[in-house]
């Protein structure tokens, strides 16, 4: 029923003598678009990596006797997800504006040892990478947090009676066991990350979105370069999945009692034991 | 400091059995219960105790207190003339930070009821895991050594099967090997047989056996009257957190002078 709607609708859009095929096929690979594209990865990507660092020391923090410890990763995770995202990326983007300089010197004095302008310390790549790790810590924290409790106590008390520190246990036996819970919520962060990165348009990074919103309002092609812009969103989300499903079958080893084969393990293993020319009897896709 | 605290480090003639593991008066409380109501008991290096007594008399929580896997409230235990989790200087007992509980711990090994092997690591990576990370022994070393620790315990030929592929005797027995690779100088069993089906039990306790024979000091908790009887230097009875009797396996055993004790073997053979 759904794919039959969705189905009419994409025909629909397609035969729209309003839409110009030329103009999207133009534009689909066009530098700009292409240096958005990369551009919007690197964000994703940079940004998934350093605040997952974040959130396993927010997470260690929330978990730790230590008082002063536990409440700032409390505080940090309240502030941080309880504001909307295009308010924080638009607060570090303005930065500059609330302190046009920043200044190290002696307070109450004119003797500054060094100032920078916020605008150059803080450009908009910066404070848009900024925003988007900043606020991924505090849900990446929330989840990893999740996973070490999904840890059983029986494995802390192993690690502890073979003399294992607590760091060693954290790392050798505590997150390893917890990937296996926390890879697939992360799998969906990372596509809300890619997604949400286009919010940075509003400080005027050259990402995918914003690429595309500048061009159309030169050629008046909006549509068109939407279908682009959805069309590249697709393609990263579905090329993103990919590691994430190694990663899931490297932390699951040792659960299942067998893993069944990678589908690139299941041609491997087809093509050594078909001879050459039994495949092409195979059925064709 | 008694005359049983004292551990002679130098001895000129073959001397009677020297104490590796001497606990006085210790007591633990839980909120406002009190567990363990002063224990006092020793162990010769070399020998085997086993710990008996009906459940939720504080057999584990004892165990746990040797290794400091739980903080002691009061007495003190020390096992090869060093204090468990504190240290002296001069006059004064600190309790130690965590990187001198660690060390301490790595020469006190223990084997769980629910075996708790890392599930993420092979049976041969679960052994070595320990001395490489926490000993610094080299890799290659280790791995020899944890062969070796395999095949004694009988199970060579699953070095590379994950826990979940194993029983559960085999996983205790890779346990047992896994805090055996530490060179520990006393090893704790807390009911290492009880979560294990009856025709699996047989090839833990003929493991245990055969350390005991070795002259490897362990402490076991068990209900298995059979194992305490055949491998055990001395027994104790604990009932209510307290040591209500204890001696020789066939003075304890064969021979309870306690009502309780008695009305406890009664139970379970
Ligand atoms: N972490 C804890 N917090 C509060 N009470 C506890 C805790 N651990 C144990 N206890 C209590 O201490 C008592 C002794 O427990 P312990 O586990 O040492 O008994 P046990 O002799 O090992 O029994 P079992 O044979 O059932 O294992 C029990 O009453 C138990 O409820
Ligand atoms: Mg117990």
């Amino acid at each position: 029923m759904l794919g039959i709607s969705f189905a009419a609708l994409a025909s629909s859009l397609w035969a729209n003598p309003n839409i110009d095929h030329r103009t999207i096929s133009s534009y689909l690979f066009h530098p700009r678009i292409l240096g958005g594209v990369g551009l919007t990865l690197m964000l994703t990507v940079v940004s998934m990596v350093v605040s997952t660092i974040l959130g396993v020391l927010l997470a260690v923090m929330r978990l730790s006797k230590n008082p002063v410890m536990n409440a700032f990763a409390w505080f940090y995770v309240w502030v941080f997800r309880g504001t909307p995202l295009l308010i924080q990326v638009v607060f570090w983007g303005y930065l500059g504006l609330l302190y046009a300089q920043i200044s190290l010197g002696v307070p109450f004095t004119d003797f500054t040892v060094f100032s920078v302008d916020t605008n150059t310390l803080v450009p908009a790549f910066t404070a848009g990478l900024l925003a988007m790790t900043l606020n991924q810590a505090a849900y990446s924290a929330e989840i990893i947090r999740g996973g070490m409790l999904s840890v059983d106590t029986g494995q802390h008390e192993a690690a502890s009676s073979l003399g294992m520190s607590p760091a060693f246990t954290l790392f050798r036996v505590v997150l390893p066991q917890a990937m296996r819970v926390i890879i697939p919520p992360m799998g969906n962060e990372t596509i809300s990350m890619l997604k949400n990165t286009s919010l940075l348009s509003v400080i005027a990074v050259l990402e995918l979105y914003t690429v595309a919103t500048q061009i159309s309002s030169q050629n008046l092609r909006q549509v068109e370069l939407l279908v682009v812009v959805s069309c590249w969103y697709l393609f990263l989300t579905s090329v993103l999945s990919v590691p994430q499903y190694y990663l899931e079958r490297h932390y699951g080893r040792g659960n299942a009692r067998q893993q069944s084969p990678t589908p690139l393990g299941r041609i491997r293993a087809a093509l050594r034991k078909t001879p050459i020319h039994a495949v092409s009897k195979g059925p064709q896709p | 400091m008694t005359e049983a605290l004292a551990f002679p480090r130098h001895q000129e003639h073959p001397a009677p059995a020297r104490p590796l593991l001497v606990a006085t008066n210790v007591r633990k409380h839980y909120g406002g219960v009190e567990v363990l109501k002063g224990i006092s008991l020793s162990v010769n290096a070399g020998e085997v105790m086993c710990l008996l007594g009906p459940s939720g008399s504080g057999k584990s929580t004892f165990l746990r207190c040797i290794n400091h896997l739980e903080r002691i409230d009061g007495g003190r235990i020390s096992v090869g003339g060093e204090l468990v989790g504190y240290a002296q200087r001069q006059d004064r007992i600190f309790e130690m930070n965590p990187r001198e509980v660690a060390k301490q711990r790595s020469g006190i090994g223990m084997v769980f009821q629910r075996f708790n092997l890392f599930p993420h690591m092979t049976a041969l990576e679960n052994i070595w895991a320990a001395p490489v990370g926490v000993k610094k022994v080299p890799k290659q070393h280790a791995i020899k050594r944890g062969m070796e620790l395999l095949d004694r315990v009988g199970l060579a030929h699953l070095a590379k099967a994950y826990p979940a592929q194993l029983s559960g005797g085999q996983q205790q027995r890779v346990a047992i090997a896994r805090a055996l690779a530490m060179d520990p100088q006393l090893l704790l069993f807390d009911e290492p047989t009880s979560a294990l089906d009856p025709e699996l039990v047989g090839d833990v306790l003929d493991v245990m056996r055969t350390l005991a024979a070795d002259g490897m000091t362990m402490i076991v908790v068990t209900h298995e009257i059979g194992f305490a009887r055949g491998a055990a230097d001395s027994v104790v009875f604990m009932d209510g957190g307290v040591v209500v009797e204890s001696g020789a396996p066939a003075d304890v055993l064969d021979n309870p002078q306690n009502p309780r004790t008695i009305a406890f073997l009664e139970s379970v053979m």
